[in-house]
């Protein structure tokens, strides 16, 4: 067992207040611990949630563990029906009271009450959140349908306009409230309807609708693959899973859209993305080749490892994630960019890459976030876990032709502008522009004013810089002067040089800009 | 200022300084000749007008600039495949048009269908316009319509051109690079020759990495 002081994934039971919460009309009763209810803080604090999740929680105290914790959890469940009428009650355990076996989707058979109950098995110490909000999603989806006949479809009086499905947005998610906003006029630009969005905003009769669709659209894969696979199996639905994550991947999205409905969609006449010029714009020209580093969830990761390499021209020097479930597809993903993918759930591991592959730009999560601001890094946020400034007040997608827009921009504000660059390099004795002063760019993150001194990697310790060597290294602006040092040290152990002169500092220079 | 007059030697580092030049000369000072030191052979050129005025003998120039200047031509083959045979224009801008358009084509391969510089100075320029391959031709003023013209009939692979016209030719499908860039980096000497080919080598290498919108 590891201690760890912060987790990317809360245990399965948040995902599963995840979809309470995103929900109408559904209530949880989670069989939990009085110090279990901390769950609430996320929503009302990170989120900004104006309400408290639909949870009730058990609360047994240390003294009911001699007694029955049993009863303490039909008292509580009763009391909760009474209370909040709910269309369809939840129950888990969370990993706290799994431990006491009281087994509460049984014991909520046995308590008589006449709403609908979805028991949930949240096996919380093999599984996390993500997994979680998929599991709760995908009970309450098959509990309300399974045995439902999906009604012949009538092609006399079938709309003529074809509809789907948006399926997996949740609150907590990354961006969910504005990409559904974004797919949503996307589609209908193009004729085609929403039928159902879930969880996001949906209530349990809601649901019943969701077959009277053409097709479902997994739009987060953590949340709502099982989902769409249990919904073609039982109905025949088709489902499409490319995630409109850029720009190529929602020209992908869209004719994948067109295809399953065989329904054609112009996708020129809609799209109206800035991503392509901006990104070919002369100005843009300095991205070229900017080392970022990725970590996130699977999807997102993956989709700004594409975003990144093909469409931005950055060179990603990292991809990784914390979701071992689809460590696979990051594998493959990291594979194809020539790299191996980093999948950890221990964030210090995370740090140990950031600082070995010293990139220009870090995309993550609020932990990179904190790792890229100690190392003077720039950073944009592209994946849960985010905090509360990841909840913008301002319409924000990450998804459809106006989310590539955002990535675009939210990348590049955080690196020193191409100009600029030269401008440090020129000014960089001035006052303002010295090593020691806040770099512009980073003023507003809050940025360290002293950078780090680079750390001289242990096993090189033997190599030593003569004095004019390093004066000759402090006139490299600092933001490539890292890369600079390690190129220079890595090139004096492959000649086999002990100290490192003027001299060795430019034969590096001349040899890593073949 | 520094006393500088008769027995002051003056090399030029940059081309738009033939009016300082003229004054020195004026002073007393001796204005040798040699090409910009830009690129490895630009910079040896440059270092040997000031070794024969001093009159260093040829074994320890040659024994002191053979490490720099093997050291720059190695920097330089990491831009060759992508420069080697790309078509170059040069709109007037900057006056660095003749010494770039001579080091693209010399030393990375590069072909200059159009060399305009807005201002000719022979004095500074002596030395440069000379090494221009056989066949290029520079021209001198600022009809910048007509210069189009030209750039829009030939479509080079890359122009270089002020920030103005930048993204209206990137528009038209044809890679640019600002010639102000090269006014605020060190491009000097042998140590910045690999950097300098860089500069023309960025805007190709991101054609051929970018998947969204044409640059057909």
């Amino acid at each position: 067992m590891e201690l760890t002081l912060w987790t990317y994934e809360g245990p399965p039971h948040v995902g599963a207040i995840r979809v309470a919460a995103s929900m109408e009309r559904v209530h949880l009763v989670l069989h939990a611990p009085q110090g279990d209810t901390y769950a609430d803080l996320l929503f009302t604090m990170i989120e900004r949630d104006g309400k408290r999740p639909p949870v009730t929680y058990t609360t047994f105290q240390a003294r009911d563990l001699g007694g029955s914790t049993a009863n303490c959890f039909l008292d509580t469940l009763r009391a909760a029906a009474d209370r909040f009428k709910p269309q369809v009650l939840l129950v888990a355990d969370s990993c706290t009271a799994e431990l006491l076996q009281d087994q509460p989707g049984s014991l909520a058979a046995t308590a008589g009450i006449s709403i609908p109950v979805v028991p949930l098995e949240m096996v919380a110490y093999s599984r996390k959140e993500n997994w979680g909000a998929s599991e709760t999603f995908f009970q309450l989806v098959a509990g309300l349908l399974r045995g439902v006949e999906k009604s012949p479809t009538n092609t006399e009086n079938r709309p003529s306009r074809p509809s789907v499905n948006l399926l997996g947005p949740t609150k907590l998610g990354f961006r969910c409230r504005d990409d559904i906003l974004e797919i949503e006029s996307l589609l209908n630009g193009v004729g085609i309807d929403v039928n159902v969005v879930a969880p996001l905003g949906a209530s349990p009769a809601d649901l019943l609708e969701i077959p009277n669709a053409d097709l479902n659209v997994c739009l987060y894969p953590e949340v709502a693959a099982s989902t769409c696979q249990w919904l073609k199996r039982q109905f025949g639905m088709p489902y499409v899973d490319i995630v409109p994550l850029g720009y190529g991947a929602t020209r992908d999205f869209l004719t994948a859209v067109s295809e399953a409905l065989d329904y054609p969609i112009n996708i020129d006449a809609i799209d109206h993305c800035r991503l392509p010029w901006y990104s070919r714009s002369v100005d843009s020209t300095y991205l070229t080749g900017k080392r970022v580093f990725i970590f996130g969830d699977a999807t997102h990761a993956i989709a700004a490892a594409r975003v990144a390499s093909r469409e931005l021209g950055f060179e990603v020097v990292g991809l990784g994630t914390y979701a071992r479930e689809q460590a696979r597809d990051v594998r493959a993903a990291a594979k194809e960019l020539g790299l191996e993918a980093l999948i950890t759930s221990d964030y210090l591991e995370v740090e140990a890459a950031v600082e070995r592959l010293a990139p220009e730009l870090v995309l993550g999560t609020q932990m990179e976030r904190h790792i890229a601001k100690r190392l003077g890094i720039g950073c944009a946020v592209i994946s849960t876990p985010a905090h509360v400034q990841d909840y913008p007040a301002r319409y924000s997608p990450q998804m459809g032709f106006e989310g590539a827009n955002v990535m675009f921009d939210t990348w590049v504000h955080p690196l020193v502008m191409g100009l600029e660059e030269h401008l440090l390099t020129m000014f960089r004795d001035d006052f303002e522009f010295n090593d020691s002063a806040v770099p512009s760019h980073l003023a507003e993150e809050g940025g360290v004013s002293k950078r780090p001194e680079e750390q001289v990697n242990a096993d090189d310790a033997e190599i030593a810089w003569a004095n004019s060597a390093e004066l000759e290294l402090k006139k490299i602006p600092f933001f490539v002067r890292g890369k600079a040092r390690r190129n220079t040290e890595s090139f004096a152990v492959e000649h086999g040089l002990n100290v490192i002169e003027v001299e060795t500092l430019y034969e590096a220079k001349a040899h890593f800009s073949r | 200022m520094p006393s500088i007059g008769p027995g002051t030697r003056i090399l030029l580092a940059q081309p738009y300084l033939g009016e300082t030049a003229r004054a020195l000369i004026a002073r007393g000072a001796t204005l040798l000749a040699a090409p910009f030191p830009l690129g490895a052979e630009g910079s040896l050129a440059w270092f040997r007008a000031a070794a024969e005025s001093f009159n260093v003998p040829e074994d320890v120039f040659k024994s002191t600039m053979r490490a720099p200047f093997e050291r720059a031509q190695r920097s330089l083959e990491g831009c060759k495949e992508t420069l080697e045979n790309r078509r170059i224009a040069f709109l007037p801008d900057s006056q660095l048009e003749i010494p770039l358009a001579r080091f693209l084509s010399r030393e990375c391969g590069m072909v200059p269908t159009e060399v305009s510089t807005p201002f000719y100075d022979a004095l500074t320029m002596a030395q440069e316009a000379p090494l221009l391959p056989e066949g290029v031709e520079w021209f001198e003023g600022q009809d910048l319509d007509t210069a189009l013209d030209r750039v829009r009939a030939s479509r080079p692979d890359l122009t270089v051109c002020g920030m103005g016209i930048a993204n209206p030719l990137e528009a038209e499908g044809l890679r640019t690079k600002w010639s102000i860039e090269l006014m605020f980096s060190p491009i000097q000497g042998f140590d910045q020759a690999g950097d300098l080919a860089e500069l023309f080598a960025r805007p190709l290498r991101r054609q051929a990495r970018l998947e969204v919108g044409s640059w057909s």
